[in-house]
């Protein structure tokens, strides 16, 4: 058996810095489009449920308590899960690094340099265009690396996007 | 040997358009038997299920169109490697064009069956890195005589003028030994696919049949008992033969069902080791017979292995990126490890070594990446949190599945006993792992490597190398956060692609990351706040 690793003594630790949030907020408008897409999405669960609660004779006892309980998670994701994520997910481009914080309850920092960058893509789904937003996804040579920031301003993801793909031309290389 | 050399290939002064080369002609003989092996069950399906309808023809029929298409791809295959590429016309009904730019092959793997070997052919298959496996999608030569494999694999990965290489002695001996007796790939070096070639290669590690007993520990023997019993069952049931009728294992069955019970269980767990080992240590043969891992100066590392199927792996040292140590559970037990490669273009882990002494694997790790071996170097444990943490998430487990255990008792579905037992087991059990997985945590930065081990089950041990490190992922979870730890991962181009050094604490894990790679985590760093007290 290998003996376990030695602790860290107090005095050894690494001088007091922190990584700090990136600067940039994505759009407000990414608030109402999570509140719509959460909303939809237990709608679908919901709506089903609540049918055969109401049509299907013969249901079990628990079945209303059940979906009671469902319908107030619900309200609760919807109402605090957009608030709390528009306060998380951040970003930030710098000439050399790219650096996204996303997630609420689960959170993520993901910092890659730009110039191992392979590509930059944006991207609308219908919801998003309706609230004028875009997905900005930025890949690297690794499959487990891709920076997406979500929620982000049409007009200020096109210019990112831009931006990116002009100095990421400017870096020889394959980029692994 | 009588087989078509090709032209002299590439040298300084290459022709605009080199000339188009075919595969081997033996190919003519041995891909309508392969194609007929791969096409067996059905055939046999159709011949036995034909009850004297005239259905026997059907096989007949399909058999010939089997081999029809077999001879086929000899006719309608050319390939030629040009200055800046490599590329393969083939296809009868639908015709392919592939080309491969040479300065995007990667590696060149030489396989060959036991039937490529009797008659010394090889197929080579050329790989360009790209995540995709599609069939069809890749280049692979299927066959070319195994000295042809042999230049093919020098010329497309080191490039040198293969024409001044007069035919080596290795290259040559295994083309005439090669359809002698299949005891004859007991020798080292004389397998049909190709030995040492001109410039004499380092061995870095060779077979031990030493090694053969870590095969038992490695569960593949279940898997090969659990292959064979599923083809036997479904041949048997392809040809209607009914197992319960067969005289001999009627009598068995009727045998045991008579016999206690407590001694069947045992008698029948003992055969199942029995078995399983002897399975293990016959799979160990098949895939590792021969082994060896060799570095030729042109750069490229070589892993030849193989009883029946020889496989020859080239992989190219500049796209190296690290080894990972891997120790299964039962492996650790009796101190055995398998050595991977972490290397771009390279989904996985390509093996450096087959399941051996943990020693031995380190000494690979030392080879492979050039002493002292990184893998080896004391690591830091990550704290009191990190070890909290462990047992939480252990403990958590095992309550959940007691718990249910005791309501399904209460309940009336299961009986008292099962909850009693997870009792005994479950909790010691988890007490145990989560020890053992906080023992394993740890990670250390040394001056070329990140190194990082985990995991309690399977404890897997990586090096790798920082300036392979193309990316971050700072992963905090909400309890994480409480605890003030977070998982670092490095994200890479090859191998599993992220490698995790989870739950450091906080201050440490992004002090780790900054020095890990320096420079870019520097812009979004600002001292901390002065901690409170």
């Amino acid at each position: 058996m290998t003996p376990p690793p030695a602790e860290t003594p107090p005095d050894r630790m690494p001088p007091a810095v922190t990584l700090r949030p990136p600067r940039h907020l994505v759009s407000p408008r990414a608030i109402p489009y999570w509140t719509t897409r959460a909303a939809a999405g237990w709608l679908v669960l919901l709506v089903p449920a609540l049918v055969v609660t109401l049509v299907v004779p013969g249901r079990p006892r628990w079945l209303p308590w059940a979906l009671g309980a469902a319908a107030l998670v619900a309200v609760v994701h919807v109402l605090v899960m957009p608030q709390w994520r528009y306060r998380v997910h951040r970003w930030e481009v710098t000439p050399d690094a790219v650096y996204t914080q996303s997630g609420w309850l689960d959170q993520e920092r993901r910092i890659a340099p730009v110039s191992r960058i392979q590509t930059v893509d944006t991207e609308r789904g219908p919801l998003e265009q309706l609230f004028r937003l875009a997905k900005v996804t930025v890949t690297t040579a690794s499959a487990a690396g891709p920076l997406e920031i979500h929620g982000l301003d049409h007009t200020t993801a096109l210019r990112m996007a831009d931006e990116l793909t002009a100095t990421t031309q400017a870096t020889p290389g394959d980029a692994t | 040997m009588t087989s078509p050399t090709p032209l002299p290939a590439v040298s300084g002064e290459m022709p605009a358009e080199a000339p188009w080369r075919r595969l081997d002609r033996r190919m003519l003989a041995i891909r309508p038997v392969h194609q007929l092996l791969r096409a067996a069950v059905p055939l046999l399906v159709i011949l036995f299920g034909a009850r004297g309808n005239g259905q026997e023809w059907f096989a007949l029929g399909g058999a010939a169109v089997v081999v029809a298409a077999g001879m086929a791809h000899w006719f309608t295959t050319r390939y030629r490697i040009g200055p800046t590429q490599v590329q393969l016309v083939t296809g009868l009904l639908r015709r392919r064009h592939l080309a491969v730019p040479l300065d995007r092959i990667r590696s060149v793997d030489v396989t060959a069956t036991a039937l490529h070997r009797l008659l010394g052919v090889a197929v080579v298959k050329v790989g360009t890195g790209r995540q995709e496996r599609r069939e069809g999608h890749e280049l692979s030569l299927d066959a070319v005589s195994a000295e042809e494999a042999v230049r093919l694999r020098d010329e497309l990965l080191h490039r040198r003028d293969v024409a001044t290489g007069a035919p080596t002695p290795g290259a040559a001996a295994s083309g005439a030994g090669a359809p002698g007796t299949p005891g004859a790939a007991a020798v080292p070096g004389a397998g049909a696919v190709p030995g040492a070639g001109a410039v004499p290669e380092t061995v870095l590690a060779r077979f031990d049949p030493r090694w053969l007993r870590y095969a038992p520990f490695t569960l593949s023997g279940l898997v090969t008992a659990g292959a064979v019993l599923g083809f036997l069952a479904n041949f048997a049931n392809d040809v209607r033969l009914d197992l319960g009728h067969a005289g001999p294992l009627r009598t068995a069955a009727e045998q045991v069902r008579s016999a206690p019970l407590a001694l069947v269980a045992v008698a029948g767990a003992v055969v199942l080791l029995v078995v399983v080992s002897l399975l293990s240590v016959a799979g160990y043969l098949l895939a590792y017979w021969n082994f060896s891992l060799t570095r030729h100066p042109g750069g490229t590392l070589h892993v030849r292995r193989g009883l029946l199927t020889t496989r020859a792996v080239s992989l190219e040292e500049r796209r190296l990126r690290g080894v990972e140590i891997t120790e299964p559970l039962l492996l650790r037990v009796v101190a055995g490890a398998r050595c991977g490669a972490i290397a771009t273009g390279v989904g996985g882990g390509e093996l450096l070594l087959p399941p051996a002494p943990r020693a031995e694997a380190h000494r690979v790790a030392a080879a492979v990446l050039g002493p002292p071996d990184p893998t080896g170097v004391p690591l830091r444990a990550h704290g009191r949190a990190a070890r909290r943490r462990r047992y939480v998430r252990t403990f958590a487990g095992a309550v959940v599945v007691t718990a249910a255990l005791v309501a399904a008792a209460a309940g009336g579905v299961l009986p008292g006993w099962p909850w009693r037992v997870a009792l005994v087991l479950l909790l010691p059990g988890a007490a145990w792992l989560a020890a053992d997985r906080y023992r394993s945590l740890g990670h250390s930065l040394s001056d070329g490597y990140l190194v990082g081990r985990e995991g309690a089950v399977v404890r897997r041990t990586f090096a790798l190398r920082r300036d392979g490190i193309i990316g971050w992922r700072l992963h905090r979870s909400f309890f994480q956060r409480r605890a003030g730890l977070v998982t670092v991962v490095a994200t890479t181009a090859g191998g599993r692609t992220a490698y995790v050094v989870p739950d450091v604490p906080e201050t440490l894990g992004i002090a780790l990351a900054d020095e890990a790679v320096p420079g870019l985590l520097r812009p979004f760093l600002e001292a901390r706040p002065t901690p409170g007290g």
